[in-house]
């Protein structure tokens, strides 16, 4: 019998190789489009159709985009990598070689921080290199046992992140992978999305009892295709190898499979494991020759880093967790961003944005940054400002938005054309209040013998008669004047 | 001289003050291809002669225009089987090629295009561009002009054939470790490896891409500079073709040598170069002093291993370069194979020659995990050293003289049975490919009637200096007039 937990027995080592592939317009050593969805083989020519005496040529936008995301985990830049070719044999592979980086990638030695489970966690990144993207072999809609191949892909240029085995379980692989996707989304050299393939994930997992310090036999897991079956398969495989270690075998080195809905890993054939692929210098091409001024030119293009940011929210007032919120999601923050610098105070503007906007912009099914939403991040502090300064109360101001959103009218516009400006002259809501009173004897007696929710109840006419107009403050100190 | 005989500088004249029309230049080279294809064999593929005769003409129509004409405007050229056209197959004189038409040009291909230059067709190979003698080819046999039971010497032998046989009046071949030099060698004909990067292998069919560069042949030196000057200069569709500036290499033509300072590495006349190549030699190094020439002797130690080097290097990026025939997407597929391995396996093993096979199978070897750094790195080493050397001696001297072959052309299947024989005959070549610099072969005397080749090597990207001195030589030599005595092949 073994005791205690597994996670109590046996520490969890994880590291992973992440491929994004880049958002650039054309390939990495062609010209064609990388537009994904195009019919089978309509973005290809001789270079990327590996066409005898074909050539590439480094796309100067990818090793940008490869750069910026380098940069962003902190990485140390090689300004003189190099190219080199992986030679194997497959049918979506049509040089029969991959041009990638081997021994000199573009940069080594970066780090990612993130909020994990207990604390703040530092992973480190032991390389990232350039490479480009294979086709897609298919076997729906081919005729009985044929193989389609589509090449629109093969040479899409990609980056691979590989971090040490510092990654301490499942959660925390997720929680690694959600966070170097925010870092990514950032410098917006990807869209990284894992159902579309432009981020993709292998994980290498051992166990070691705790307390151990060397390294368990590695197995690798592919085919995983959300942050959530990351962490689904890294659990079914810490599982899988805790019961093996505790029956007394030993883990086999090996390449599995998750199995999404089986929910389990299985064994690739041990044939993809068999290759050699006979790595040698790129001689098509030369070394990259990056120079200081061009990296440190690239450097200072970064937006603020997403840590950075939460730390600034954080410093104006915002809760954590709402500032979490903001972060997430670049396209939010910065609309954030705008909504500060028109003015909006962050707490109110930020529950503006993210419960009252959001709400009604999933709804339609666009977010903000799309040609769907029609409200300006300056628009919506406009309207935050309103409420701020008592022209209109707000609720006013949900009926204003739904407008805004609607039509895209500026709030002011909006107040102006339906007259929803707040009643805060006094002697309205003294009228409203004094017939509120009158014709509610029964309340007023309530209210008198010490029932205080009658109050609110004579606040709900008073509003009602106003068509809630009437400033709510204004409104309990003229009642209980009226009353007292 | 015969018009099918005139150098393309003499065409160009002679174009250009009506002496002749382009089209009367064509049909004495269509002619000349008449009598003497069948017994040389130059040629893979010939254009359909009305298309020669069309592009001619609208050379003449452009003249009569008054448009001014290039250098090869109206002149008919060939080129070798492995760099891209889209008006012919281009097969690299393999079956796993048969039939493929590229969709697109070589670059060198379309600066003579652009040229108005009236293209013939292409000529036979070695497969892939492996081998010293053309016999390795799936498009039959080239035979030597000079001798026709002798071979033209490879891998550019069609080419090198075609021009010494009056066949074309120049071409374009490429040179892997030897592959212009030495078939000029043979066919006393003049060819030049630019250095490395200085023309576009952008539709080149690699064979090994550290070490291929296009080169010219001519019958005269003048030729040679005028079509290097043609076809070099910076492609942005080759990452390795450097952006240096095309001199006007017409201009170096100077006739003398005077304060020149040569070196004569002795490493190049080791044992295995022939007495009557080393004679031929010899006598060229006292005329280049009546010239003004000072020559010295010198050494590059670490030559006598580039052979080595190179026949590690060149099949191991073969190797990789070759992977992406398979005949899935273009040339010729195995038929009745039931997968795709068994596909590939047959297309493969149908398609390449046994040379092919062997330099595959070698560059695979040495790239293997666990031999990768015996044989490919050590490799590398060598060619790291072999460059510092040739730096070295160039920084003393304008250029070196070699001989450019240690033999005179050899016979048909005199080597085909063994391979290190066969590589041998690239020894005093290939050392500058991996050197990356710029060498030209002319011929420098004949032994029994077969011409001898004389090497000039040059500093990087200084092909001026190499194009001086071999002009310096043909001039005061006064080889270039004879011709090739054709004889009807026996038997």
């Amino acid at each position: 019998m073994s005791v205690g937990t597994v996670e109590q027995r046996y520490e969890t080592v994880v590291g992973l190789e992440v491929h994004v592939e880049l958002a650039t317009r054309s390939k990495m050593f062609c010209s064609c489009p990388t537009d994904f969805g195009a019919p089978p083989n309509t973005q290809v020519c001789p270079v990327c159709l590996g066409l005898p005496g074909a050539l590439p040529v480094p796309n100067a936008r990818a090793i940008e985009y490869a750069l910026r995301a380098a940069l962003a985990l902190g990485c140390e830049i090689d300004r003189e990598c190099r190219w080199d070719r992986k030679n194997y044999h497959y049918p979506d592979l049509p040089k029969g070689y991959q041009i990638t980086q081997y021994a000199r990638p573009l940069a080594r030695h970066g780090t990612l921080r993130y909020a994990g489970g207990d604390g703040e966690r530092s992973v480190r990144i032991r390389r990232l290199h350039m490479e480009e993207d294979t086709g897609k072999s298919t076997h729906e809609g081919m005729p009985g046992g044929t193989t389609g191949v589509d090449l629109n892909r093969a040479g899409v240029p990609l980056i691979e992140i590989v971090s040490e085995p510092d990654i301490r379980g499942p959660e925390d692989a997720r929680l690694y992978l959600q966070s170097l996707r925010t870092v990514l989304l950032y410098t917006r050299v990807s869209d990284v999305k894992m159902e579309e393939g432009s981020l993709r994930c292998d994980a290498n997992v051992s166990l070691r009892p705790v307390g151990t310090q060397a390294y368990g036999a590695l197995v690798e897991v592919k085919n995983m295709n959300s942050f959530r079956s990351v962490q689904r398969a890294l659990e079914y495989e810490v599982h899988r190898q805790a019961a093996a270690l505790d029956a007394g075998e030993r883990i086999v080195r090996e390449t599995r499979h998750w199995d999404e809905k089986r929910g389990v890993t299985f064994p690739s054939r041990s044939k993809e494991e068999a290759h050699d692929y006979r790595y040698f210098p790129e001689p098509d091409l030369g070394p990259c020759a990056l120079t200081e001024a061009y990296v440190e030119q690239v450097r200072a293009s970064l937006p603020e880093a997403p840590g950075a940011r939460q730390a600034r929210y954080e410093r104006l007032g915002l809760p954590a967790h709402d500032a979490g919120v903001l972060v997430a999601d670049p396209a939010l923050a910065l609309y954030f961003d705008r909504m500060l610098a028109g003015g909006a105070a962050p707490r109110e503007g930020a529950s503006l944005l993210t419960v009252e906007l959001l709400g009604r912009l999933n709804a339609l099914g666009v977010t903000v940054g799309e040609s769907g939403c029609r409200v300006q991040p300056e628009q919506l502090a406009a309207l935050q400002e309103l409420v701020a300064s008592g022209v209109i109360s707000g609720k006013i101001a949900k009926d204003v938005l739904d407008e805004m959103v609607a039509g895209g009218a500026d709030p002011q516009a909006v107040v102006a054309r339906r007259g929803l400006q707040q009643i805060s002259d006094d002697g309205a809501i003294v009228d409203a209040v004094r017939s509120a009173i009158a014709v509610n004897p029964q309340s007023v007696a309530d209210f008198r013998a010490g029932k205080k929710q009658a109050l609110g109840f004579l606040v709900g006419q008073v509003m009602k008669a106003t068509k809630g107009k009437a400033n709510p403050a204004k409104v309990n100190e003229i009642l209980a004047r009226e009353l007292g | 001289m015969e018009l099918y005989e005139w150098p393309a500088h003499r065409i160009h004249r002679g174009l250009v003050t009506g002496e002749v029309s382009a089209r009367e230049v064509a049909l004495a080279t269509l002619d000349r291809i008449g009598q003497v294809e069948s017994s040389v064999g130059a040629y893979l593929h010939l254009r359909p002669r009305e298309d020669v005769l069309a592009d001619a003409d609208a050379v003449d129509a452009a003249l009569r225009r008054g448009e001014s004409l290039a250098a090869f405007g109206g002149v008919p050229v060939a080129i070798k089987d492995n760099m891209c056209c889209r008006l012919l197959p281009t097969t690299c004189a393999s079956r796993i090629l048969e039939g493929f038409h590229p969709p697109y040009d070589a670059t060198a291909v379309t600066r003579l295009q652009g040229q108005r230059a009236v293209l013939l067709g292409n000529t036979n190979m070695d497969e892939f561009a492996m081998g010293s003698s053309t016999e390795h080819s799936a498009g039959g046999v080239t035979r030597n002009p000079w001798d026709l039971g002798r071979v033209p010497g490879g891998s550019s032998g069609g080419s090198a054939a075609a021009v010494a046989a009056g066949e074309a009046v120049v071409a374009l071949g490429s040179d892997t470790g030897g592959s212009v030099r030495q078939p000029a060698a043979f066919c006393g004909v003049v060819g030049l490896k630019p250095t490395y990067g200085r023309v576009s292998r952008f539709g080149l069919v690699a064979f090994a891409s550290s070490l291929d560069q296009i080169g010219p042949f001519g019958r005269d030196v003048r030729d040679v500079a005028l079509l290097l000057g043609a076809v070099a200069g910076h492609d942005p569709a080759d990452a390795t073709s450097r952006p240096a500036e095309v001199p006007d290499f017409e201009a170096a033509l100077v006739p003398d040598c005077r304060g020149l300072r040569l070196g004569v590495p002795r490493e190049f006349l080791a044992a295995g170069v022939s007495p009557e190549v080393r004679a031929a030699i010899a006598a060229a190094v006292d005329l280049l002093v009546e010239l003004g020439a000072e020559v010295q002797e010198c050494s590059l130690p670490t030559v006598p291993y580039a052979l080595d080097a190179y026949y590690v290097i060149a099949p191991a990026e073969a190797s990789s370069n070759l992977a992406r025939f398979e005949g899935v997407r273009f040339g010729r597929r195995a038929q009745g194979t039931s997968d795709y391995v068994e596909m590939f396996r047959r297309s493969r093993g149908e398609g390449f020659g046994p040379e092919v096979r062997r330099r595959i199978m070698l560059g695979t070897y040495a790239l293997s995990a666990g031999y990768y750094d015996q044989y490919y790195g050590k490799a590398q080493q060598v060619r790291t050293l072999i460059c510092r050397e040739f730096e070295e001696a160039l920084s003393g001297y304008a250029a070196l003289v070699t001989p450019t072959a240690p033999s005179v052309a050899f016979g048909f299947a005199e080597k085909m049975d063994d391979p290190l024989q066969m590589y041998a005959s690239d020894v005093c070549t290939v050392p500058i490919n991996l050197a990356g610099l710029p060498a030209v072969s002319l011929p420098c005397g004949f032994s029994n009637g077969l011409p001898i080749g004389l090497q000039f090597i040059g500093r990087a990207f200084d092909e001026e200096t190499i194009l001086r001195l071999a002009y310096a030589y043909e001039q005061a030599a006064d080889l270039r007039h004879r011709r090739p005595p054709i004889v009807a092949p026996r038997g």
